[in-house]
């Protein structure tokens, strides 16, 4: 993956988080909340649950169409960051031999269903964490940290660190493109290099921080980052928790799927 | 309105890796005065200007405003009376958004929210940049960057106005803006900059900076239009007096 | 590497989440007391500096497999322990969110693995010991080095352990630790060259710069070896007690043992007590990792074994995927439903 992509990739999660749809109006901190409880209900999980984990596909999918998020994109960036899972898991079918079910005829090794177990929960995680990003903007998801009370401190330098990332990038960009320039193929790359280029970054970076310093002195900034009281939760913030609250707690203890498998099936007899 | 006369008196500046940077600087601004500031890269403008609002304190000499001596006690009351914008808006807007940036300063000056919020909405309405209040900083131009960074300056509404090279990042339209902007600015107004036609279009005089002091402090059109003597300083006529050759 | 939240098990994920909290806490505190004003935005923009770094070893060649500069020790060095650890726990979170690297649950582990050993433990225990006051760039390569792996190889057994105790995977641990600890060796050698490269370079070209931040956080702001042994003492025990409890909680081997002694083809069911309180809510969420999986009745040769887990068996069935393929298959159609209302609309 190239630096490029890398940054438009951020660079496109942020904008869409500025987004204006209902999604994206509801309070960051009950998204945060909504989206904890989802995550944790999925791995809570047994080892090898497969069939309840199809429901709780709803909670991304909603998110995604109603936020109006680019399908593609969001599973692009959960394909780049499956190795490991993918890895992992991918030694329960070899390992884990043992039969668990019969299906129409075939024999399913309970090995397969653990796997086929990590990847659900996978896309369920990943797309969940994604989808957050891209309906509730950097700043909103601090906010809704600090008012859910996580330390100032913690909470101001990540605000300044989400502020100054693309400014940080462009820099990094600019350097390496430079050194790109100067360097004909292989000469010129490697650990010295990297090195060197980081250590101009780091140089760079702390005047910055010493100038940033000075604009805030240059304002009356005198150890507290001021802030006014924002957002206020709405009628519809609570909905949505409840909603989502009721939804994860019905079919993590109910087994729904499976019920409507079996009326299907009757259905079909 | 004495109070805001802004009189450096033989000023002296070392950093503390020895480098004289300015050599007894002497010069007097009074209210609403309009003044460029001018020199070769190295002569020592920043310098001056980061004495203003007391990030930096003279070696020797003093700096006043009014009545105000610059010490370590009295910088905070130098921040209120003097709004520095900088060469960079990146480094100057640093808060998540538009509206925090603007609000940042009343805030510390620990004014109201109803209040903060009705300064917010002046200084951006003073540089027409109301519609980018919630937009972060990092989703702007140059040009809109620049605007609201001098709007988050205004809007502490200090009495006296000291820009480092203001337009040095625009494209020629918004440079053009800024230069009208500036003009309908009533305040005293201290621009350190390269770009000699700007000084000309907005500021009545000039104080020229040579080697750590004051070379030459007069109206801008004479000392603007002295070609002998800018070279002599490492500087070149407004591109507006030059012909084409 | 990191840890993922579809590799992890609730009890694992909370309780590292727990000690991140913690630990996040008490450096906010203690470098509430005692820092400057410039810390805050110096905190800030290294950390959008260790990010950016991150970026460009992921896309220079030659400079180590997962491209993933981790930054502690660089931040510990330069910030001292406690913002290093929250600006590592900063730049985590952003790519948590970003890149849904791992994901959020796991981002406890993460903050854990690449936050707490660099900052907390290698560099108070190891590099300030072994660098003392020395300048020398040979020493600061050496000690870098040896921080860099020392950091890394925990981090990495940390996953490993944290993958273990979720039980979601069947990788053993012999195996799993011979894949981690020597990847986490080489990239450990990376870091620790990249670490002291930059040290070094900033030593020659801006002497200065080290010691003004130094300054900037008082000497109070450092940890003592006492307290982190007490710390320590601390963890070990709550870990044990932990993990008696998760024992106690699985009875298998004891209900294996009662059914061959009362030879009843049914374990009397333990109606009282705080076991069956455990068991009951074990069955109902699977809040602890069930690592014993026995089908009932497919494999006659097992059958003495302990019976099956509910688990397996509710859901994994013909019913169980002909409900999961409607349901999959309406929520599609909720999805195409919205987007095209949406598509009306715009």
């Amino acid at each position: 993956m190239t630096f490029d992509t890398l940054y438009f990739d951020i660079g496109r999660l942020d904008r869409l988080s500025y987004k204006d749809t209902f999604v994206h109006h509801l309070d960051p901190r009950a998204k945060v909340i909504a989206t904890m409880l989802f995550l944790f209900t999925v791995i809570s999980f047994p080892k090898y649950e497969i069939v309840a984990l199809a429901p709780f596909f709803l909670f991304p999918v909603l998110l995604l169409t109603v936020g109006e998020i680019p399908v593609r994109f969001i599973i692009r960036k959960m394909i780049v960051v499956s190795p490991f899972a993918v890895f992992i898991g991918i030694f329960n079918p070899i390992l884990d031999t043992r039969t668990a079910a019969v299906i129409f005829g075939v024999s399913l090794s309970a090995g397969w269903l653990s796997f086929l177990s990590i990847l659900l929960k996978f896309a369920l995680t990943i797309s969940a964490a994604l989808l957050l990003i891209a309906t509730t903007s950097f700043p909103g998801v601090c906010h809704a940290l600090r008012r859910l009370g996580f330390p100032a401190l913690f909470v101001s330098q990540l605000l300044f660190l989400y502020r100054y990332l693309f400014v940080l990038m462009e820099e990094a960009m600019r350097i390496v493109r430079a050194r790109e320039m100067r360097s004909f193929g292989s000469r010129g790359t490697g650990m010295k290099v990297f090195v060197r280029l980081i250590g101009i970054l780091f140089l760079r970076t702390m005047d910055r921080a010493e100038r940033i310093y000075y604009a805030m002195l240059s304002r009356g900034f005198h150890g507290d980052i001021p802030s006014l009281k924002r957002s206020r939760i709405a009628f519809r913030d609570l909905a949505f928790m409840a909603i989502t609250i009721a939804f994860l707690a019905v079919f993590r203890f109910l087994p729904i799927t499976e019920g409507i498998g079996r009326v299907a099936q009757e259905l079909f007899r | 309105m004495s109070h805001h006369i802004v009189e450096f008196k033989n000023v002296f500046f070392r950093y503390p890796d020895g480098t004289e940077a300015l050599k007894g600087v002497n010069f007097r601004i009074t209210h609403g005065e309009s003044v460029g500031v001018v020199g070769a890269n190295g002569a020592g403008k920043s310098t001056l200007l980061q004495h203003m609002n007391g990030y930096l304190m003279p070696t020797s000499g003093t700096v006043t405003i009014g009545d105000l001596t610059l010490t370590g006690k009295t910088k905070r009351e130098f921040r209120k009376k003097v709004g520095i914008v900088f060469q960079n808006p990146d480094d100057q807007l640093f808060m998540p958004t538009v509206f925090d940036d603007v609000a940042f300063g009343p805030l510390n000056l620990g004014m109201d929210e109803a209040s903060v919020r009705e300064r917010v909405r002046k200084a951006l309405g003073m540089v027409n940049s109301l519609d980018l209040q919630d937009k972060p900083p990092h989703h702007l131009s140059s040009g809109q960057k620049s605007a609201v960074a001098i709007a988050s300056v205004m809007a502490m509404e200090p009495d006296i106005l000291a820009m480092d090279e203001p337009a040095a990042n625009l494209d020629p339209r918004s440079r053009r803006s800024l230069i009208s902007l500036l003009k309908t600015f009533k305040h005293s107004k201290i621009i350190a900059s390269h770009d000699l036609d700007l000084i000309l279009d907005v500021c009545e005089r000039c104080i020229v900076i040579g080697g750590g002091a004051v070379v030459a402090d007069g109206p801008s059109a004479e000392i603007l239009s002295n070609k002998a003597f800018l070279e002599e300083n490492n500087l070149e006529l407004p591109l507006s007096f030059q012909g084409r050759s | 590497m990191h840890m993922a939240d579809a590799l992890l098990s609730p009890a694992v994920g909370t309780t590292l989440w727990a000690g991140t909290v913690a630990v996040g806490g008490y450096a906010s505190k203690k470098l509430k007391e005692r820092i400057d004003d410039r810390m805050i935005p110096l905190m800030g923009v290294l950390g959008a500096f260790i990010f950016a770094a991150q970026m460009i070893n992921i896309t220079i060649p030659g400079t180590g497999s997962s491209g993933h500069l981790g930054g502690g020790m660089i931040l510990a060095i330069i910030l001292g322990p406690q913002a290093a650890f929250l600006v590592m726990a900063s730049v985590l979170t952003v790519q948590a969110l970003f890149f849904a690297d791992g994901g959020l649950l796991a981002l406890g582990c993460n903050i854990w693995n690449l936050g707490f050993y660099p900052c907390f433990l290698v560099y108070p225990l190891i590099y300030k010991p072994l660098i003392g006051d020395s300048q020398n760039s040979r020493r600061i390569v050496a000690v870098s080095l040896v921080s860099a792996i020392a950091a890394l190889q925990l981090g990495a057994f940390s996953v490993v352990m944290e993958t273990l105790l979720s039980g979601k995977s069947e990788l053993p641990f012999g195996a799993f630790v011979l894949l981690m600890q020597p990847i986490h060796l080489a990239i450990g050698v990376v870091e620790g060259f990249v670490t002291a490269g930059v040290i070094n370079y900033v030593q020659s070209a801006r002497p200065e710069l080290l010691e003004s931040i130094a300054a900037s956080r008082s000497l109070g702001a450092e940890i003592s070896l006492r307290k982190v042994m007490i710390t320590f003492v601390v963890l070990a025990v709550i870990t044990g007690g932990a993990l008696s409890w998760f024992a106690s909680t699985h009875p298998d081997g004891l209900e294996w043992s009662i059914e061959k002694v009362t030879g009843k083809g049914k374990l009397p069911e333990q109606e009282h007590g705080i076991a069956a309180v455990l068991k009951g809510i074990q069955k109902k969420t699977a809040f602890l990792p069930d690592y014993s999986f026995k089908p009932e009745g497919n494999d006659p040769k097992k059958a003495e074994a302990a019976p099956a887990r509910p688990g397996i068996e509710v859901g994994t069935s013909v019913s169980g995927i002909v409900g999961a393929v409607i349901v999959l298959g309406m929520i599609v159609l909720i999805g195409v439903g919205i987007r095209s209302f949406r598509g009306r609309d715009a």
